[in-house]
């Protein structure tokens, strides 16, 4: 492969920037849906790299993920919504609502320590829906989260007098909600990307790494384990909150629903499908999953009548049928996912499997 | 106290319905190190079909009684053939992967799986023919129904089968040695895919006693149902000590029990704060509470950390 390469060079960032810049306009052609399709996928990208701390680069099986990203959430439409009265600003908010994600990623962290494998994934599980129950009924006695209808009218994020929603001309331009927020996410991403390769070949990096290798061999030459698997839940929860945040400030609307353990077991699929630990195939994963199922929610319905001339099956279940074997066949073909870190890739082939 | 045998009763009954989920679990997990997530998908498939031959054989004239037997039958049959056919189909040549795959490729079997159901079945939710009349005895002030009789009495005795066939056969036999060290146990002669292959089928045949039984119960089924009970059971198995036989029954029985007394007295301990609807989070606060003292389950083998 040498996209590896060719992203590295001063002309493939150049074209990856142009591209990045022209697609939300592209994807405009298709309807101001397409654009915020692709805000998710962007948003996705971020949570997963969030995430592939966790998993991909501590190896530490966290299946509550989604319970950081509802705290950030939260957080947001608390504090700047008509719910409580309050209208914070973004640089109060966004700080408050990682620190909470981070903190509760502390309070799941340090009893778990000693966890292993699969036993550290049906807690983390149990976390989430832990979490997930409280906001549904936390309504009654004292209304906090308004129980499942969720809370409504959140502010958009805004920056000063410059609004994120609705559209603004700049230059000439006119520029959708959705659009302004492709941008904002795309920075964001951009700077978990950045910080994603800068930890994995930093010294925390790569005790994390070595922990996920062999926890017995990564102590006895002196990582603190206890304290980096610590900071790995920190900082994937971190991760979760600010996306959380923008989440809802995108949305304008939460509801326990949306952070359903499903949501959890998605973000974990991007991870492993799009390739463990390595951040171009975590991004690629995350891409995939998010606009797969959209685009066929809009391609199953008319294949099927261009195929048979009526509606053999229900497009909404058929669309989710199409995905659950798309994951299938995915892992049944590329077991380490659809673009492995090199030395991951070696690693199974030297061992002939 | 008429209320705490009242809710001992509802958690055995919920309990055994959990403890025949979790083996299915346990059994897969103690002998490939795999969390089935579609097993829950298996037990609603059991339930469905049951409604559908039994209610089928209903309309056809014949004595409930036959009919629900018939449909059991069935259930089990087709949870043997899906169980067989997820292993050989989605598993199998996965077998040396790396650890999370297979999790991710029971996660799409399980999508597939509702929404095959929610294809064949429909959307709404279905109910579940009743079998027996609505009789009511009363023991100690405790009231409890016909079905829930049958229903304890059907776990104990699936289990007890069970039990007899992993310690009592050469099948089980070979169960055990793989469970301990597939590559010596094939050594000794010792048909691994024949033995991975069963613990699916029997996993699958539980699960399907199960669904009969939760449908029968409750009268109501959804293609949606087996998420939650599977999540509960899968929970139930780890709270044992997965790979342990007779922890997934007792943390299945516990968990039912737990679950039955937290509801019933959530409210009266937290003074009006909480209510019932909190009952789902007994289970997973019991588990962590639990594998924090014990991290490898109540009745699990304290296993090394070497590989």
């Amino acid at each position: 492969m040498n996209f590896g390469h060719f992203f590295r060079s001063t002309v493939g960032i150049a074209t990856l920037a142009a591209l990045l810049v022209a697609l939300p306009f592209v994807a405009a052609m298709g309807g101001q849906a397409w654009v915020r399709i692709l805000d998710f996928a962007i948003l996705y990208v971020f949570l997963a790299l969030g995430l592939n701390i966790v998993v991909g680069l501590a190896g530490l099986l966290d299946l509550g993920y989604i319970a950081f990203y509802a705290v950030g959430a939260y957080t947001w439409a608390l504090l700047a919504s008509p719910h409580f009265g309050l209208h914070w600003p973004i640089w109060a908010i966004l700080p408050i609502g990682a620190g909470l994600a981070c903190l509760a990623g502390v309070v799941l962290g340090s009893p778990t320590l000693k966890l292993r494998g699969d036993y550290l994934a049906i807690v983390t599980l149990g976390f989430g829906e832990i979490v997930r129950i409280f906001l549904n009924n936390l309504n009654a006695p004292i209304n906090v989260t308004n129980g499942p209808q969720g809370i409504t009218l959140i502010d958009p994020v805004s920056f000063g007098a410059f609004q994120f929603s609705g559209t603004t001309q700049i230059l000439g331009f006119a520029i959708s909600g959705p659009q302004k927020y492709y941008f904002l996410l795309v920075a964001l991403a951009i700077l978990v990307v950045i910080i994603n390769l800068r930890l994995q070949n930093s010294r925390i990096g790569r005790a994390w790494q070595a922990i996920r290798e062999d926890e017995i061999a990564a102590k006895a030459i002196g990582i603190n384990t206890r304290n980096l698997k610590l900071l790995a839940f920190a900082m994937g929860a971190s991760f979760g909150g600010v996306a959380g945040g923008i989440f809802a400030a995108m949305q304008g609307f939460v509801s326990p629903e949306s952070f359903s353990l499903i949501e959890s077991i998605m973000i974990l699929a991007m991870v492993v499908l799009g390739g463990m630990g390595h951040i171009p195939g975590v991004i690629l994963g995350a891409v995939l999953l998010t606009v797969l199922p959209e685009v066929l929610r809009y391609g199953v319905g008319p294949l099927q009548m261009a195929l048979f001339g009526k509606m053999l099956a229900d497009p909404e279940s058929l669309r989710m049928l199409v995905f659950g074997l798309a994951l299938v066949l995915v892992m049944r073909f590329k077991p380490a996912g659809l673009w492995p870190s090199p030395v991951r890739r070696r690693e199974l082939q030297e061992t002939g499997k | 106290m008429d209320i705490f045998l009242q809710q001992i009763v509802n958690g055995l009954v919920q309990g055994s319905i959990y403890a025949l989920v979790a083996l299915g679990y346990t059994m897969v997990y103690g002998i490939m190190g795999l969390i089935n997530f579609a097993h829950g998908e298996v037990v609603m498939i059991g339930t469905l079909v049951t409604i559908t031959v039994a209610g089928t054989l209903i309309k056809a004239g014949m004595p409930v009684a036959v009919a629900g037997l018939a449909g059991m039958m069935a259930a089990v049959l087709v949870c043997m053939a899906l169980g067989w056919a997820l292993e050989r189909v989605a598993y199998r040549p996965l077998r040396n992967a790396p650890r999370l795959t297979p999790l991710i490729t029971a996660i799409g079997m399980s999508i597939v799986l509702q929404n095959l159901a929610m294809m064949v079945w429909g959307r709404n939710y279905l109910t579940f023919p009743s079998f027996l009349p609505n009789m009511d005895f009363e023991l100690a002030g405790a009231h409890f129904t016909a079905i829930q009789v049958i229903i304890v009495l059907v776990s104990a005795a699936t289990m007890g089968a069970l039990l007899l066939l992993v310690y009592r056969t050469k099948l089980g036999m070979a169960m055990r040695a793989t469970a301990q060290n597939p590559a010596v146990a094939s050594l000794m002669g010792v048909n691994i895919n024949r033995v991975i292959a069963a613990a699916f089928v029997i996993g699958s045949a539980l699960g399907a006693v199960a669904g009969v039984m939760v449908g029968a119960y409750y009268e109501i089924a959804h293609y949606q149902m087996g998420f939650m009970l599977g999540l509960k059971a899968f929970t139930a198995a780890v709270l044992g000590g997965i790979g342990n036989l007779a922890g997934a029954m007792l943390g299945g029985i516990l968990l039912g029990i737990i679950e039955a007394l937290g509801a019933g007295y959530i409210g009266d301990l937290t003074g009006g704060f909480l209510g019932s609807h909190y009952q789902d989070i007994f289970a997973f606060v019991v588990l962590i509470v639990v594998l924090m003292f014990k991290p490898s389950g109540l009745f699990g083998e304290k296993s090394g950390d070497r590989a």
